[in-house]
């Protein structure tokens, strides 16, 4: 059982960065509600409002890790440019999704959606964990920022949800493949048994 | 229902200038990301990093974008209580163009594709 390089590292960024992100924002908007809304007889300790603000702050971060790795490592390897002559397009995602009129718009629409709409899960994330370490105590009582605060929960939720499903589909039909192999786990027949 | 611990209820208008600071990046990234997909020297001026291409540009801008618009708003509102609400429409308006603008089929239509 081997994995690429260039698997490996695009499993890290969407399988666990990704999926870690999505549950996490999840998991961010409910302790939101539960403690910020003002009908929540939630009374938070300045250590749970530490300790929720911390958590908040982690998500943020989850976020900038999934898209610096995915701008800055794997899309660097689906964007690049086979040389000349060479037919066999599967080291090339993106040129293998444009070679075929059938997988075309997984490129152009699917990519050029999800390079540019996941940023704004990070861009909204930090501001909510901002917002929380400074008002956690008192949104409750400020309106207009408390819906800020879940609109950009939203916000980041679904932008991260549109990047996550398209990654998953254009990963299906034209994987980031390549570079060294690693072995996970030699198969019982490879020891001759 | 909340809690008194955190004493008298602070300015809003730091939160505000961090709402308004997101939403100027999230316009910014749109508007950077359709002048680069249209204009063929917008987005060789984008190309900061070549293997990422023009996204490296964009991304880094509009994070340079937002975290000025951040920090100006902080320095002008730190201390004063604002209308959130006159804020979050415009917010929120920011936040649906740079969507819409970042969104394939919309950038085609402006450019008559």
């Amino acid at each position: 059982m081997d994995i690429t390089v260039r698997d490996a590292v695009t499993v890290v960024h969407g399988m666990f960065f990704g999926a870690v992100l999505l549950l996490t924002v999840s998991a961010a908007a409910m302790g939101l509600y539960a403690t910020c809304t003002p009908t929540s007889h939630w009374t938070l300790s300045p250590a749970q409002h530490r300790c929720l603000s911390l958590y908040l702050a982690f998500v943020a971060l989850l976020a900038w890790i999934a898209v610096l790795l995915g701008a800055y490592a794997v899309y660097p390897w689906y964007r690049a440019h086979p040389p000349a002559g060479v037919t066999d397009l599967s080291g090339y995602p993106q040129r293998l999704l444009m070679s075929n009129p059938s997988t075309t718009a997984w490129h152009d629409i699917g990519m050029e959606w999800k390079e540019h709409v996941a940023w704004f899960a990070p861009i909204s994330l930090t501001v909510v964990a901002f917002l929380f370490a400074r008002y956690g105590h008192h949104l409750y009582a400020l309106q207009s920022l408390r819906r800020a605060v879940f609109s950009l929960v939203a916000l980041a939720f679904l932008s991260a949800c549109v990047a996550g499903f398209f990654g998953a589909m254009l990963n299906k039909y034209a994987p980031v493949r390549g570079g060294s192999t690693m072995v996970l786990m030699h198969s019982q027949a490879a020891h001759g048994e | 229902m909340g809690s008194e611990l955190g004493g008298a209820v602070p300015p809003n208008g730091a939160g505000a200038a961090a709402v308004l600071g997101a939403a100027i990046g999230g316009l910014v990234l749109g508007i950077l990301a359709l002048a680069a997909d249209a204009v063929t020297a917008v987005g060789g001026l984008f190309n900061i990093w070549n293997p990422t291409g023009p996204l490296s540009g964009v991304t880094s801008a509009a994070i340079l974008a937002w975290l000025v618009a951040w920090l100006v708003l902080a320095h002008l509102w730190s201390g004063r209580n604002l209308d959130v609400r006159r804020v979050n429409f415009w917010a929120t308006a920011m936040f649906v163009v740079g969507l819409l603008l970042t969104f394939p089929p919309f950038m085609d239509l402006l450019q008559g594709k």
